[in-house]
């Protein structure tokens, strides 16, 4: 299979805390991998060192853009720039802009495939005005595709928790990534959100061709939507492979300890 | 020699004093991560209430040793009390606030302090009394150090390691520790945060009226205005040493002191408050956290 | 309706605060003359005083909570009546006619100590918002903003002093020598956190102010530059009253051009990226935004308009010297800026005029400013920190956008 990224021997250190530990992992091209993991096991950090929040200690990122035969290694680049190659993300505690409209949200995630300046902005010119008009339209789209047009101009802040969470990916989205990092998007939804959001996720792979990694806690949504899965604990990986495999690894049961076991 | 070691024993007694009032900073930044702007504020109404209080009981013609305590003391008190009432006026209200809008009420209780006592008391310098009397036993040294100086080093000293007992041993030092790790986490094993953060106001401004008091007598004048200038450098000590870290506070107020100190006595006093935020605009560039202050990565 | 408790509760305030105003407010001291001076009348004032205060505080904090609450269950947030107005042409169109006759026939009704006090307060307009990008659009508080203002202004007095540059030769220059100072500065401290951003900015507020103090080579020191040319119209000096009028021609044509200028800047990529790095920075750069660019573009826009004011600052009062540069200018600025609304424009031009034209009509007023500016910096922080105007953000309609679409 086609990777789109590949992440070898990741470690990252806070101080005197190895929060990962020669991790490895790979998502190939329309995939939808799952990474997860016991609480405060290093799966957000994990994120955090792909998209470049932080620069991960030791190890490298590569991704593996469309058209271009060779890889190109992204760790140690600023997150605008990581975004701008075509990953984009959504955070496990919501942080959207919440004085903006739910359109203003999503058109910032257009902001690093729009060129327009301060001049441009000023003077209005004819190329500006398209512009614009372009990025109200595609992020109306997008909304609609994922079921927030209706609150098109509302505050951010003002959506309940569900839409929030689906807001994040839609703005995610408008960024154009061939892959889409997940951290945590059922935390807090209610089952019927959860279905919708697992009928979402794989619309997003299927229609949008976009790859998908993500982090979750439900097991049941995990197993439901993953082609494969990562199992890390203690910045660990611990385990690799189809749900099938996962569900019964001893290695991975043992770190559940009781914990879901059996989802 | 006898020149350097003079503007060595200067930096040291402007470093003590900052000390005493960076610690305020950093340790309400400790807890609430804000730069309380009104902190140079307290410490000017701790000076002026005890140049008030020396001017009335002088007139009462007391003895100058008890003046000077009892000045002191309701120094202190006042101050404390002052922290306290700003705390719950400026900033309890805004603990979820946004911080910008903890910050520009910070600014705006420091602003009214300062022209509250512009309108009640004087715009003009006052002139402080010296009341520390001269030691005898330092005649021979009159020249290179002072007895105010000396007073003011031993204060500081002791003001330093009563501050560190109470942090390292007692329950509400320990409180304000965990605090200021985590505050919901402190609060969910049954720490009364709100109480925590009136302490640390409390106390830290006791430790800037101490500073007050021993500075105008020092200097032997003030005006509303002394509060914010100080108050600044002493802020900029605070980030020398790292904020948050009560050892950096002190470290960084002896290492501004000293700064101060030798650049203005050989280079020159035209641009002797240039020097500081030079230094911290030096210090925030190359190393933001301080000397003895922790990188910080904010946990997403 | 009012209960014990809460008389207990603003008894025992009023009596905190006359213990706590005691040695400042009841004794004056001077101990020059040996005097001292009791005022017991202001007890009594500060214990009233506070007891109905503890009222009405008590009384607004409840409400706020009350407010975040329903808005926590979704209730209706109510449309700010400055939108309300906005939307509706038939309001807001004679309204700005109404006020565009009445702002350019002003210096002809008016004495000229009338119309200078407008052109000041169009100057505060002007820096109220350049500061408004800086502070109310991209959340940096910027403490040093007189600083670039000082720029402009000296840029004017000593270009003009040595080489003989006219007004309008060094207009375009202050801008530019604003933006410059801004990136200058900008570069380095921007990438500190916000609450650093605002001491070093104040620092490097005041180190401008110092250098203008000391260095007398170069700025003549703290007695400044005095007979600054007023503005020229076409190469004609005007007599004093008429070149005044003149002024605040250009004033209001400048603040109409800041005006449009923010304006069109605030729904713009720039913009929006400016609020969403003050909204949330890590989101904003993970969403593919240049943190470090974009604050920067705020930055030197902010000092642009600095720069600008200052020169006509200089052009209005033929004379600059350090004094009119100090921290309280910028915290005046920013006052406007607090006051009108973060963000909004129609907001800082409200708050502008207020807090320049009031102190100056009230002239008892006036001693107590500053005080009064520092306890309305606390209060709308506390109580309503969208400002008076707060700033409305841009709907937009997609009605027939589906079908069209899908068909
Ligand atoms: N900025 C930081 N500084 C210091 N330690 C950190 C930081 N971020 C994370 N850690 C630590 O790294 C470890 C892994 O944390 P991480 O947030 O990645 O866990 P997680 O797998 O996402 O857990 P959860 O399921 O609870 O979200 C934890 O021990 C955490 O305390
Ligand atoms: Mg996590």
């Amino acid at each position: 299979m086609e990777p789109v990224l590949k992440v070898q021997d990741l470690g990252m250190n806070f101080g005197g805390l190895r929060a990962l530990d020669a991790v490895d992992l790979d998502v190939g091209k329309n995939e939808i991998v799952a990474l997860i993991g016991p609480n405060g096991a290093g799966k957000t950090t994990f994120f955090n060192c792909i998209t470049g929040i932080y620069p991960p200690t030791e190890g490298d990122v590569l991704i593996f853009p469309q058209g271009k035969d060779r890889p190109k290694r992204i760790n140690g680049l600023k997150p605008n720039k990581v975004t701008e190659k075509g990953l984009a993300r959504t955070f496990q505690n919501i942080r959207l802009f919440p004085n903006m409209t739910v359109l203003e949200n999503v058109m910032i995630g257009r902001h690093c495939r729009m060129r327009a300046g301060v001049l441009g902005a000023v003077l209005r010119g004819r190329s500006t005005m398209r512009e614009e008009k372009a990025a109200v339209m595609d992020s109306y789209a997008i909304l609609e595709k994922i079921g927030l047009d209706p609150f098109v101009n509302e505050f951010a802040k003002n959506l309940p928790y569900g839409a929030q969470r689906r807001l994040e990916i839609a703005r995610a989205m408008a960024t154009e990534p061939f892959l889409l990092l997940l951290d945590e998007p059922a935390a807090g939804m209610n089952p019927n959100e959860t279905r919708d959001l697992d009928k979402l996720i794989k619309r997003i792979r299927d229609e949008e061709g976009i790859s998908i990694l993500l982090i979750e806690h439900d097991m049941k949504l995990v197993m439901s939507l993953s082609d494969r899965i990562f199992v890390v604990d203690y910045g660990k990986k611990i385990a690799q492979g189809t749900p099938e495999e996962i569900r019964n690894n001893p290695a991975v049961i043992k770190a559940y300890l009781g914990e879901e076991t059996d989802a | 020699m006898d020149y350097f070691l003079e503007l060595f024993l200067g930096g040291l007694t402007r470093g003590s004093i900052y000390a005493l009032i960076a610690l305020g900073y950093t340790m309400v930044y400790g807890i609430i991560e804000l730069i309380n702007f009104a902190h140079g504020e307290i410490y000017m109404i701790g000076a002026f209430t005890a140049l008030i209080v020396i001017s009335v009981l002088t007139l009462m013609g007391m003895n100058t040793i008890a003046i000077l305590v009892i000045a002191g003391v309701i120094a202190v008190i006042y101050s404390a009390a002052y922290g306290y009432t700003v705390e719950k006026i400026a900033y309890k209200p805004l603990r979820n606030a946004p911080r910008l809008s903890a910050l520009i009420s910070a600014i705006g209780m420091s602003l009214f302090l300062q022209n509250y006592v512009l309108l009640a008391q004087t715009s003009d310098f006052l002139p402080f009394p010296n009341l520390i009397p001269d030691f005898e036993f330092m005649e021979p040294y009159a020249h290179i150090i002072g007895s105010t100086e000396i007073v003011i080093l031993i204060t500081t000293a002791i003001v330093m390691v009563l501050l560190t007992i109470m942090i390292k041993f007692t329950n509400i030092g320990k409180a304000m520790r965990a605090a200021s790790q985590d505050k919901t986490m402190s609060m969910l094993v049954g720490i009364n945060v709100n109480h925590v953060i009136s302490v640390t106001f409390v106390v830290g401004s006791a430790t800037a009226a101490i500073g007050g008091v021993l500075i105008a007598s020092h200097v032997g004048m003030i005006n509303f205005y002394v509060g914010f200038i100080a108050g600044i450098k002493a802020f900029v000590a605070a980030v020398l040493g790292g904020i948050g870290s009560i050892p950096g506070a002190v470290l960084g107020s002896f290492v501004l002191g000293w700064t101060e100190s030798f650049a203005t006595g050989y280079v020159s006093s035209d641009y002797e408050d240039v020097f500081a935020f030079l230094f911290l605009v030096l210090i925030l560039i190359f190393r933001p956290q301080g000397i003895l202050g922790r990188s910080e990565k904010h946990k997403l | 309706m009012i209960t014990f408790d809460q008389i207990k509760k603003a008894v025992l305030v009023s009596v905190w605060f006359m213990f706590l105003t005691f040695p400042i407010m009841v004794i004056r001291v001077n101990p020059v003359e040996r005097i001292v001076e009791w005022r017991w009348r202001n007890m009594l004032l500060i214990g009233v005083g506070s007891f109905i205060l503890s009222f009405v505080w008590h009384y607004f904090i409840r409400r706020k909570e009350l407010g975040t609450q329903k808005a926590e269950v979704g209730g209706e947030e109510t449309i700010p009546l400055a939108q309300r107005i906005l939307e509706k042409k038939a309001i807001y169109r004679p309204t700005l006619a109404v006020l565009g006759i009445c702002a350019l026939v002003f210096p002809f009704i008016f004495s000229l100590y009338q119309t200078n006090i407008m052109v000041t307060a169009l100057i505060y307009v002007m820096l109220g918002l350049g500061l408004n990008i800086v502070v109310g659009l991209a959340g940096l508080l910027d403490l040093g903003y007189v600083a670039f203002y000082a720029v402009g202004a000296y840029a004017y007095a000593l270009l003009n002093y040595h080489f003989g540059l006219s007004f309008w030769m060094v207009l375009p220059i202050g801008a530019a020598l604003g933006a410059t100072f801004g990136i200058l500065l900008g570069f380095p401290v921007l990438r500190l956190r916000g609450d650093y951003l605002a001491i070093v900015t104040l620092g490097f507020g005041e180190i401008i102010r110092i250098i203008l103090e000391n260095w007398n080579e170069f700025s003549f020191g703290p007695s400044g530059i005095a007979n600054i040319p007023r503005p020229s119209l076409l190469g004609i000096d005007l007599s004093v009253h008429a070149a005044t009028i003149y002024i605040y021609y250009i004033m209001i044509g400048l603040c109409l051009f800041t005006i449009f200028v923010v304006n069109r800047l605030q729904d713009s990529r720039i913009g929006r990226a400016w609020i969403a790095l003050r909204e949330d920075e890590t989101a904003c750069q993970a969403m593919g935004i240049d943190k470090a660019k974009t604050k920067l573009t705020a930055f030197a826009l902010g000092a642009t308009w600095a720069g600008m004011s200052g020169v006509v600052f200089a052009a209005k009062t033929t004379f600059v010297n350090p004094a009119s540069f100090t921290i309280w200018e910028s915290i005046i600025i920013l006052c406007i800026v607090v006051l009108g609304g973060m963000g909004s424009i129609l907001g800082v031009i409200a708050g502008a005029l207020v807090l320049i034209l009031m102190p100056e009509y009230l002239r008892a007023f006036s001693e107590f400013r500053m005080l009064a500016f520092g306890v309305l910096l606390v209060v709308m922080m506390v109580f309503r920190p969208g400002g008076l105007i707060p700033n409305v953000r841009r709907t937009y309609k997609f009605e027939g956008v589906t079908e069209t679409k899908k068909g």
